[in-house]
């Protein structure tokens, strides 16, 4: 399978710290001052109604908006562990060829056949190898691209709606996949909207609203007893403005 | 008369008349050259303009689409103007060979095939940028990346900078003179043939190009067929 680099922390430290976090695009604030301090490994999960800038926030912290602010990953700051991290786009992108050049495309230097095969065999793609990446159905495209992030072997895993409206198939390969990844320590940051999948896979719950953070707190707590009213509102399945 | 001129321009293409393969031999090489070198041109600065940020690129941009309605007689005049006994490069002695041809071709072409080529790659970056950000590919990493995955867009954009070269006959009759056995193409041949009321010839040539046409636009259709069937495009 793949060998991922579990992020090297000091208890001490958080895994992830956010700071000041600021964006504003177009002369529109649309993060707004976002303080964070995660120190678990495991799957962060960022929940919100749509437009709370849940998906802003994941792109910041992958260094592709131009957001003010510090953001650390175990005390190290985001342009030293640019290369430690894989991203999962809602909608993969994915080149105009082949399963395995996909992959290969990605492939850090030395990566072998064999993990490559491996991998795509892990996402149940294996036997597609050949054939055109863009003529996967949607479920095979997001694990081909969760695959090809994987090889990269990322010490962070940021996804954004990875699962959203796939096959319960490809969700549960998905699934499986992000939870081994985090076993082996690999800090995972998660979007989604599925409550159901937060309460399978999370750790930890952060909740924005309005390009704010509500609420951060261990998964338990935040579905037994959240306590933002945006948080409260938004599980009890009311809409959110 | 059109029939016979008909008939008499069928025969010609029938028995491989020497004076009408000369003619055609002569403006594929002409063409073709001119293709090449535009397509070595126009390829990388068109994925260049789609994938930099610079001051005035949309000036570039406007420049380039521009250049694309330049009339050939234009272009024509320019080139002569440069290879011309009294122009900068009178030197070279140029003027009324194929050289001079190729080059006007090539400043004909080059902009439509950058253009097109510039339209495309646009919307491949627009498409890759943020997992080659992602995944932190170089831009001159990147550049061979889109030419490849737009391979059959590109296709369609020098097939089409193909049609309009071998089309073309304002200015290679400028630049070209066209000269029996050295400069005349097909395009400056029907237009000289037609002039002396020889129809049987420049029927014949303009059967060939209307092939020709056809030819390319059957190839674009086959290479976007291939390309769509396996989501290339």
């Amino acid at each position: 399978m793949f060998n991922p680099r579990p992020l090297a922390a000091n208890l001490n430290e958080p895994v992830l710290a956010v700071r000041s976090l600021r964006l504003s695009l177009d002369g529109q604030e649309l993060l707004r001052g976002l303080n964070l301090h995660c120190y678990e490994a495991g799957v962060t999960l960022v929940m919100g109604a749509n437009g709370a800038g849940k998906s802003l926030f994941l792109r910041s912290l992958h260094g592709l908006l131009p957001a003010e602010g510090v953001i650390e990953f175990a005390g190290r700051s985001l342009s030293e562990t640019q290369s430690e991290q894989a991203m999962v786009f809602q909608k993969p992108t994915l080149l105009r060829r082949s399963v395995e050049q996909n992959m290969q495309f990605a492939a850090p230097e030395g990566t072998s056949i064999a993990q490559i095969n491996a991998l795509l065999s892990e996402v149940h793609l294996n036997e597609k190898a050949t054939q055109p990446a863009r003529r996967l159905s949607g479920g095979e495209q997001q694990r081909l691209a969760l695959a090809r992030a994987l090889l990269t072997q990322p010490k962070i895993l940021l996804l954004d709606e990875p699962t959203a409206s796939l096959d319960p198939g490809s969700v549960l390969i998905i699934e499986r996949l992000i939870q081994q990844a985090s076993d082996a320590g690999v800090k995972v940051i998660f979007v989604s909207h599925d409550i159901g999948q937060a309460k399978r896979l999370a750790s930890d719950v952060v909740f924005l609203h309005q390009g704010k953070i509500t609420e951060h707190s261990s998964a338990q707590n935040f579905f037994k007893q959240p306590v933002s009213k945006e948080a409260q509102a938004y599980l009890a399945g009311e809409l959110l403005i | 008369m059109l029939i016979d001129a008909f008939s008499e321009a069928v025969i010609l293409i029938g028995s491989a008349d020497p004076d009408l393969y000369e003619i055609m031999l002569l403006s594929i090489e002409v063409s073709l050259t001119a293709l090449i070198i535009s397509v070595l041109l126009a390829l990388p600065l068109g994925t260049l303009l789609a994938i930099s940020q610079f001051r005035g690129k949309r000036l570039v941009i406007t420049c380039l689409n521009s250049l694309m309605a330049m009339p050939p007689v234009v272009i024509g005049l320019l080139v002569y103007l440069m290879l011309s006994r009294s122009g900068p490069l009178g030197v070279l002695g140029l003027l009324y060979t194929p050289t001079a041809m190729v080059i006007a071709q090539i400043l004909l072409i080059t902009p439509i095939i950058a253009s097109l080529a510039h339209q495309t790659m646009e919307d491949l970056h627009l498409e890759y940028s943020e997992l080659f950000q992602s995944l932190r590919v170089a831009k001159l990493r990147a550049i061979p990346v889109y030419l490849w995955d737009a391979r059959y867009s590109l296709v369609t954009a020098v097939l089409a900078g193909f049609g309009r070269a071998v089309s073309e006959v304002g200015a290679v009759i400028i630049v070209g003179g066209n000269i029996d056995h050295l400069t005349r193409v097909m395009t400056t041949a029907i237009a000289l043939e037609t002039a002396k009321g020889e129809l049987a010839l420049a029927l014949a040539l303009g059967m060939i190009l209307v092939a020709m046409a056809l030819l390319v636009n059957a190839a674009v259709m086959f290479v976007r067929t291939f390309a769509q069937r396996n989501a290339y495009v």
